[in-house]
């Protein structure tokens, strides 16, 4: 049964956000005997009501709040009220998320000491390494049922992986495959198998997808330590006069203020949320926001170097039956600077609906150029580019001046430049994806922009050192011991691989180490 | 491989609103009913002018012009402005002026209103001259969207829309590509 605590209950630990990071990390304090309260600021949406609609899904889960952008990326221009793409319900962005689960490579880890000096990037090494998280890694892939891993049979690949897959082996690429997808191949953990539905990122309706709504939350709240509040959006945490937390001030749905005492806070609200609020709660003590002597909170933010190649092919494909992530091409991944560029990428597929793909195609787009590919659109393949974007201090999450929300609370500000690193990667990327196609006999490629950003990381970033970083190994503020930071916030660079594995298994061993610290009063 | 049967059952649907059947302007109690000068649709404009909504029509098609959609669809996406523009005079003033403006230029370039310009490339030539204004990226934004958000043009462009209440795709082709050499 789930919990229910008192807002006076100074012994719970807060955790803000319900998404991979924090829906992962409840459930985990929750199984260790500690009590959690999340506080979530959307709904409650179950499977049940999930629709395979891509604009009503839009409207049923996306976080919609104002949201401004500024600097030279093309999302400013296209989508300059929707920085992001990411959930406002109970399950966050793993609602979402299409499944694909990739570790870090050793290097990733280290890009300071690998990529060396970059103009222009605020490259660091992180303060821990492929070995230390591996035990976590498997511990994640086990709980997510992530397929290739455990034993699990890879799923099937469709008809846009049959594409892809024909095409890499024509370029000569030796690394791919139906993808390590947290969608189960097969009945497992009481969820269902893969139906091929093809509407994954608008909420599996089988629950063959891992997330955090299906899975670990209803495991915390079967321990009756976990209570998940939704409707509930965290404005402000506060601190006393030593400067630990005590509690946080939220808005709930009937437009109230409460305030929820805690012993510990964890920040999982995303990448833009996340630093939104370290910064909104700004004290005499703090004039610059929580956690932020080292000025970090926001920076660094990062989003992938990321677009798609879509082909069209004389013969139909229908790439939207089935998974929408079926597979991946990994070859690309690799550190190789002879190519021009720090970093790696990977090609995974992807497809869109027709009204999606109309919306994300070229947008600004009109006229018979743009109707004509969307004419081709059931002999379409596609893919999207994931590398790894290089950190920068002026890429940055920060208070709006002037405008608010129905709370008073700052809407912050997304503000974004592709460094040349970027460019150059995404150029080698679109070059690649295109002849990929090519050599299975696409009539045309179109290299779509960057969609609004779905993968959000950076912005809290870990370090060793108290002044490069926000946070510990641990996910530790330095500033603050019992303050956490749990979600994507937490990079210190962005490898070139999906970023939500590798924020479930920090959440798992945050886990533990806040249990370890509580459990010596260290917190 | 599972293809997909793009013919539309005929309905009635075919006209927006029903009972409307010369070509032309009618006077109802309900509004003024504009008729599609082919009798393709019909609609009840109450708010902007019935030369408005044909001309927006044009317009839509002349946007996102796919030869094998008939008008209806096009109707379909611009009908909505009617009650939209009932509600918001900012709407509706930016909707007359910029229709306004651009029956002006056609008027000036080749002596007809925009709908009746004969050549489509004519006619984007007219669009291409106002694409920075804000009536036209309202009415190209509004478009993306509501253009391809109708079911039937999801039919004619080959996408089967919701699917698991059919039981996903798993028994339905998923896998059903018959032409790669080597896959
Ligand atoms: C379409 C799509 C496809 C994706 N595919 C993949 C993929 O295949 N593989 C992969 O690894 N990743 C994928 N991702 C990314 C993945 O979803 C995110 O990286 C991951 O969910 C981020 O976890 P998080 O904990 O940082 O934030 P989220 O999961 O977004 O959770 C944050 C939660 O916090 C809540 N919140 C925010 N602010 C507050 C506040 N002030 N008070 C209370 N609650 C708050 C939000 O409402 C949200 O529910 C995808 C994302 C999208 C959108
Ligand atoms: S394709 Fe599989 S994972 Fe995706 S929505 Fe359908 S059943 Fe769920």
């Amino acid at each position: 049964m789930a919990a229910k605590f008192d807002l006076n209950d100074d012994g719970v630990v807060v955790i803000v956000g319900s998404g991979a990071g924090g829906g992962t990390l409840g459930n985990e304090l929750a199984q260790k005997g500690v009590k959690v309260v999340v506080l979530e600021a959307g709904p409650r949406v179950e499977m049940e009501e999930f629709v395979n609609n891509e604009w009503e899904s839009f409207s049923q889960i996306s976080w919609l709040d104002k949201r401004t952008t500024s600097g030279s990326w093309r999302v400013a221009k296209d989508f300059a009220g929707l920085p992001a793409w990411i959930v406002k319900a109970v399950g966050g962005s793993t609602i979402h998320w299409a499944g694909a689960s990739l570790r870090f490579q050793e290097h990733e880890f280290k890009t300071r000491t690998h990529y060396g000096e970059l103009a222009g990037a605020n490259l660091l090494d992180w303060p821990i390494t492929l070995a230390e998280l591996e035990p976590y890694y498997a511990k994640a892939e086990y709980k997510m049922g992530v397929t290739g891993t455990n034993g699990i049979p890879r799923l099937p690949g469709n008809n846009n992986y049959k594409v892809l897959a024909a095409g890499a082996k024509a370029l000569g690429y030796k690394e791919f495959h139906s993808g390590n997808m947290a969608i189960n191949s097969q009945e497992r953990d009481n969820r269902a198998s893969c139906q091929q539905i093809g509407f994954c990122f608008q909420g599996c309706k089988s629950g063959a997808k891992w997330s955090t709504l299906m899975a670990e939350i209803p495991k915390g709240e079967d321990t009756g330590n976990l209570e998940v509040r939704s409707d509930a959006q965290v404005i402000k945490i506060e601190h006393d006069a030593s400067g630990k937390v005590t509690g946080v001030l939220y808005g709930d749905k009937a437009g109230n203020v409460m305030r929820q005492k805690a012993r510990v806070v964890a920040v999982a609200g995303n990448s833009i949320e996340s630093p939104r609020l370290l910064l909104n709660s700004a004290s005499t003590m703090f004039p610059d926001g929580l956690a932020n002597s080292s000025g970090q909170v926001g920076r660094n933010y990062m989003r992938h170097t990321t677009g798609s190649v879509y082909a069209v092919f004389e013969n139909p494909v229908h790439m939207y039956r089935g998974t929408t992530m079926a597979g991946i091409v990994r070859d690309e991944a690799k550190l190789d600077t002879s190519r021009g560029f720090a970093g790696g990428y990977e090609m995974e597929t992807l497809s869109l609906g027709v009204p999606f793909m109309a919306a994300f195609l070229d947008p600004g787009a009109w006229g018979r150029g743009f109707t004509s590919a969307l004419d081709g659109y059931d002999h379409m393949a596609g893919m999207w580019i994931v590398g790894e974007d290089m950190p920068r201090e002026t890429n940055r999450i920060s208070l709006h001046a002037t405008e608010k929300d129905k709370f008073g609370m700052p809407i912050p500000n997304v503000h974004f430049d592709d460094h040349p690193n970027d460019v150059a990667m995404r150029n080698h990327a679109f070059k690649q994806g295109s002849a990929l196609y090519d050599a299975v006999g696409a009539t045309r490629t179109i290299h779509t922009p960057p969609y609004p950003s779905t993968h959000n990381m950076g912005t809290n970033r870990m370090s060793a050192k108290a002044s490069d970083g926000v946070i510990n190994k641990h996910g530790q503020a330095h500033d603050i011991k019992n303050l956490f930071v749990s979600d994507g916030s937490q990079f210190t660079t962005g490898a070139a691989c999906n970023p939500t594995l590798t924020i479930v298994s920090l959440a798992i061993r945050q886990a533990e180490f806040i249990a370890d610290q509580m459990g010596k009063r260290e917190i | 491989m599972r293809t997909i049967d793009k013919r539309l059952k005929v309905t009635r649907r075919n006209f927006l609103k029903s009972g409307a059947a010369a070509a032309g302007v009618t006077a109802l109690a309900t509004g003024t009913v504009v008729i599609d000068p082919n009798g393709a649709w019909a609609m009840s404009a109450k708010t902007l002018k019935p030369d408005t909504m044909v001309t927006l029509v044009r317009m839509a098609r002349d946007l996102y012009p796919h030869d094998r959609l008939g008008d209806i669809h096009y109707a379909r996406a611009i009908e909505p402005y009617d009650a939209k523009a009932g509600a918001d005079e900012t709407l509706k003033r930016l909707i007359e002026e910029g229709i306004s403006g651009l029956n002006q230029a056609a008027q000036a370039k080749h002596a007809s209103p925009y709908a009746a310009v004969a050549e489509e490339g004519d006619r984007v030539a007219l669009l291409k001259s106002m694409e920075a204004t804000p009536f036209f990226q309202k009415i190209r934004g509004d478009m993306v969207v509501a253009v391809y958000n109708q079911p039937e043009v999801w039919t004619k462009l080959g996408y089967e829309g919701s699917s698991a209440e059919h039981g996903g795709y798993i028994h339905r082709g998923f896998d059903d590509i018959d032409w790669l050499k080597d896959a």
